[in-house]
């Protein structure tokens, strides 16, 4: 009876998850599909609580409400641009909880092992299902321990370097140890032989080597991935919570957990795939650090970049009746998107169509720019995505780039030989006229020269995205 | 030289004296030059005795090249092919001589482009003479004293002079044609809004090649854009034509039957005089009357009957010439002969001709890329592309299916029959997975990875199962496992909901 309705309130509940995710299909229906998620968990809960095999059920209270009050504070205080970072610390404590439930299970098995016929049947929860696993059952056991731990403690080390390079407390450049991913490929191997020496022995030495290992992994995959790649890293590392859940479902013969893994890790999986596509590079390419080798000298770029003050642009702006904006990383370094959403406020107020193209890889999280333009509200419908807007650039007169380089360099589509030949890119330099807020004459991520800035209708408005664009708003008139 | 531009020369570190009289017939005054602190100096000897760089709009005289010092600079129009002599004289006399006629045409070197700013002048003015000369209004109207149909105005070569013109016809609202040999210029004649007249020929010219000006057509060619003239001279009410290939005599393309088939008053203004015409009839530096009626235009100095205009923006142009010649701005001359610009233009220099220069390290204007056709493909052709597209489709999901459920059996094969049930449930929310997560508009990246943030935390289920276990250790871990992920729960759903909460509708 017990058993029926925690399982009950268990489909009821991986339902609302679904409909959960789904409902992020629109922005309206995903204000509701929150509230969908929300309820699943709170009912995942409360089952498990009231749930056979369950003490301790006031810590647990406790414990939750204690991580919840430190998580409310965290959600309530995290400023837009540091949602790369929030979204990574998260997923390390994921893999530290799929780490530690897996160390539980490793536990249990061997206390099990030690008892008698008599005590085994007299445990009870978790134990009970543990003990009643049949010889070839407690093999699978292990192997799922085993990758349940393997992919928590990767997702961990991984997230926590993923934060400090998102947060900037790591230098965001690619780096590796030498031997570079020889090493990792070792560690791989080790892992592999440990899990057929745990499957054998059951020992926790094995266990313990396997999740050093993988903590090096974790570490020295992401410390080897620089930093415009970081959308495909995180939506990668969410893919892993996912999976590593899955596993620790696995383990625990709990279907919940498996079917929210499966869920969590497909759809980080798509995220990745979603980026790698918007890059025109492979998975494997993204991982293994650095831009493919280029098949010939890249075309040489002339002419001169040209620069350009407020004013200019200010008149530029003031005569034009359509105009995009293209953001990327740099807009939010700058924190320029309050400046951004005040400029478009005072264009539209005039009666001119503005609107912005969102490159699937601008920022450093996916949809980044458009949860930063959501936050300084900026409406989102006129937020439109690559394919939806590179067909209207030759109809508009004025195209702004704010700190975006890579994703709108013609060279992808012009140069056979750039290396980043054959991405899809906003094709910005059709539009009329195009002014580029940039800090400097340097390159962007990749380290190519973008022809853009040298075209005869582009004009370099050099500075602080922030400060050009404060300045060129009493000029809007 | 202007008194504005006098102002920007003496930022450069020059001292700048001029010959009296002058900007006189440019409007400007010998006091509005004292104003701008010039020297004003009695006569041209008197300027040529002083100045290190003389700047002039036509080239030397014989007399007037034979004052130039050892060292003194040079810099106005000299056209060096066609006054080999003067050019000697220049060298003998060790001068340094700048043809602003030969600065190269690329990107950087635009805002010296003195042949451009004329030639801006000169198809503004061809509309403007022509107006004067035309009996009728340009733009069509409907006044109460009847119809008045629009004129029409045919441009020969689209070049900066015949842009020029498109552009001052077309706001004067005549209906505008435009012809021009090299058919990639077909883009910019519209832009300015006039009507491209497309010849129908094969292996047209790629003006890439010679440096954006036009080359000599085949006899064929030339044929064909006869006959299309002649099509079109009995409709058109103006013709301005404008069309020079570099280093020879203009090329004839109004030919006089063509004059002959035209309407009673209609004009002519042929911009390419000084170079012996486009038009058969052109007589140089005269307007004539034809016996038909047809005014023909044959003046050679446009720029001169604007010469405020003019002298403005060769003062603009000569101001960016010693800009880049006097890099440091301490008023020294710094004449850099690898500079692309500064080469080119360079005729003679120390006592040594340099020209013709050597081609510049860059390309004017990028070759004209091979179009690619799309081929146009036939409704069957669609339909088998379709078709085999679906086929493909349709084999590589029967292969997957066909592999994973190969796989499936497999591990159904070994694998005890509790953990299937639990791959069971794992591949199919993998699949639900997969097919929702498509749907998820880009814009919410964000959210879903705080979502899916939040919802993986469900691994507290987990935790909660363990904690009620005998041992301590286990408790402990449980515990901090339940901790982490309540931190998640509820800062992910949190997170999430004030990110969504912040997505509004225009």
């Amino acid at each position: 009876m017990e058993y029926g309705f925690t399982t009950a309130a268990y489909v009821v509940a991986a339902i609302l998850f679904i409909l959960s995710l789904g409902g992020l299909s629109g922005q309206e229906s995903a204000k509701r599909a929150v509230w969908y998620g929300i309820a699943g968990m709170a009912l995942a809960v409360a089952a498990t609580l009231v749930g056979p095999g369950h003490s301790l059920w006031v810590l647990s209270v406790v414990l939750i409400l204690a991580g919840g009050a430190a998580g409310w504070v965290v959600a309530q205080r995290v400023q837009m641009t540091e949602m790369p970072q929030l979204v990574a610390a998260m997923h390390s404590l994921v893999g530290l909880a799929a780490v530690l439930i897996g160390y539980n299970t490793h536990i249990e098995l061997i206390r099990i092992g030690g008892m008698d016929e008599a005590a085994r049947a007299a445990l009870t929860g978790f134990a009970a299902v543990v003990a009643h696993k049949t010889g070839a059952e407690v093999a699978i056991l292990r192997v799922e321990t085993f990758l349940g731990v393997f992919i928590g403690a990767v997702t961990f080390t991984g997230s926590v370097i993923a934060f400090g390079k998102l947060a900037g407390k790591v230098d965001g450049k690619a780096k590796k140890l030498p031997g570079g991913h020889l090493l990792n490929a070792t560690a791989a191997v080790v892992s592999l032989v440990l899990l057929v020496v745990y499957l054998q022995s059951g020992s926790t030495l094995a266990l313990l080597g396997m999740t050093l290992a993988a903590l090096f992994i974790g570490y020295h995959l992401i410390m080897g991935i620089g930093g415009a790649d970081m959308p495909v890293v995180v939506s990668m590392l969410n893919s892993y919570s996912g999976w590593a859940a899955a596993a620790i479902g696995f383990s625990l013969s709990n279907d919940l957990l498996i079917v929210v893994g499966a869920l969590v890790g497909s759809s980080g999986a798509i995220l990745s795939y979603i980026m790698c596509k918007a890059m025109n590079r492979s998975f494997v390419s993204v991982i293994l650090g650095g831009f493919g080798n280029t098949t010939g000298p890249a075309m040489e770029v002339t002419g001169e970049q040209i620069a350009i003050d407020a004013e200019g642009v200010a008149a530029a702006l003031n005569d034009a009746d359509s105009v995009i904006i293209v953001p990327g990383y740099g807009m939010a370094v700058a924190q320029a998107q309050q400046s951004v959403s005040e400029l478009t406020r005072k264009l539209r107020a005039k009666g001119k169509t503005v609107r912005f193209a969102i490159h699937p890889v601008a920022g450093r999280l996916p949809g980044h720019m458009n949860v930063l333009l959501a936050e300084a509200k900026v409406p989102y419908d006129i937020v439109l995505e690559m394919d939806e807007i590179n067909e209207d650039f030759p109809s508009t007169d004025v195209a702004i780039v704010i700190g975006s380089n890579d994703i709108v360099n013609p060279a992808a589509q012009e140069d056979p030989n750039s290396p980043i030949a054959g991405m899809p890119v906003l094709e910005v330099w059709k539009a009329k006229q195009v002014f580029v807020s940039k800090r400097g004459q340097g390159t962007g991520y990749s380290g190519i020269e973008n022809p853009l800035f040298y075209k005869e209708n582009t004009r370099m408005f050099y500075g602080d995205a922030k400060k050009s664009l404060d300045g060129l708003l009493p000029m809007i008139d | 030289m202007t008194p504005d531009s006098a102002a920007q020369l003496q930022k450069l570190g020059h001292v700048c004296v001029i010959e009296s009289g002058a900007g006189q017939k440019a409007g400007f005054p010998d006091d509005a030059y004292r104003a701008a602190g010039v020297e004003v100096l009695a006569d041209a000897a008197a300027v040529y005795a002083v100045a290190d760089v003389l700047v002039k709009v036509r080239g030397p005289e014989k007399a007037e090249a034979e004052q130039l010092r050892n060292g003194q600079s040079l810099i106005s129009f000299f056209w060096p092919a066609q006054n080999a002599e003067l050019l000697d004289i220049c060298k003998e006399r060790g001068a340094t001589v700048v043809a602003m006629d030969m600065v190269p045409r690329i990107s950087r070197a635009q805002k010296m482009d003195a042949l451009s700013s004329m030639a801006n002048i000169a198809g503004y003015r061809a509309v403007i003479e022509a107006g004067n000369n035309f009996g009728r209004f340009f733009t069509g109207q409907v006044t109460a004293a009847g119809k008045i149909p629009p004129a029409k105005v045919l441009v020969v070569g689209a070049g900066v002079a015949g842009l020029a013109a498109i552009g001052t016809s077309v706001s004067l609202g005549a209906i505008t044609y435009a012809f021009d040999v090299r058919p990639e210029v077909a883009e910019q004649i519209e832009s300015m809004g006039a009507e491209f007249v497309f010849l129908e020929f094969e292996q047209a010219q790629d003006g890439a090649a010679t440096g954006g000006y036009a080359a000599p057509s085949s006899p064929e060619f030339r044929e064909k854009q006869l006959a299309k003239f002649r099509e079109l001279a009995p409709e058109v009410d103006i013709v301005i034509t404008t069309a020079l290939i570099p280093g020879r005599p203009a090329p004839k393309l109004w030919t006089e039957d063509m004059v002959r088939m035209m309407k009673r008053g209609s004009v002519i203004v042929d911009l390419a005089a000084e170079r012996g015409g486009n038009c058969d009839l052109t007589v140089p530096d005269q307007k004539i009357v034809t016996d038909n009626g047809v005014t023909i235009v044959g003046y050679t100095d446009f720029p001169s009957r604007m010469a405020t205009q003019a002298s403005t923006l060769y003062s603009t142009n000569i101001r960016h010439m010693l800009t880049d010649l006097t890099p440091k701005k301490d008023g020294v001359i710094n004449h850099n002969m690898e500079d692309d610009v500064i080469r080119g233009a360079t005729v003679t220099k120390d006592g040594a001709i340099t020209w013709p220069p050597p081609p510049p390290k860059i390309q004017a204007i990028a070759a004209a890329k091979p179009k690619e056709k799309a081929k146009e493909l036939t409704p069957e052709e669609k339909r088998a592309q379709e078709m085999a597209a679906f086929k493909a489709q349709t084999r590589s999901q029967v292969g997957l299916l066909v592999v994973g459920g190969a796989l499936m059996l497999l591990v159904g094969y070994v694998a005890p029959a509790s953990f299937i049930s639990h791959f069971i449930v794992f591949v199919l929310s993998c699949f639900v997975g997969f097919q929702v997560i498509w749907n998820v508009s880009h814009s919410l990246h964000t959210p879903l990875m705080a979502v899916t943030n939040a919802i993986s935390s469900i691994i507290i289920v987990g935790a909660l199962l363990q904690i009620g276990s005998g041992s301590w250790l286990v408790i402990v871990l449980a515990a901090l496992s339940v901790l982490m992920a309540g931190v998640n729960i509820f800062g992910g759903f949190m997170v999430t909901r004030r990110m969504l909460a912040m997505f509004q509708k225009s």
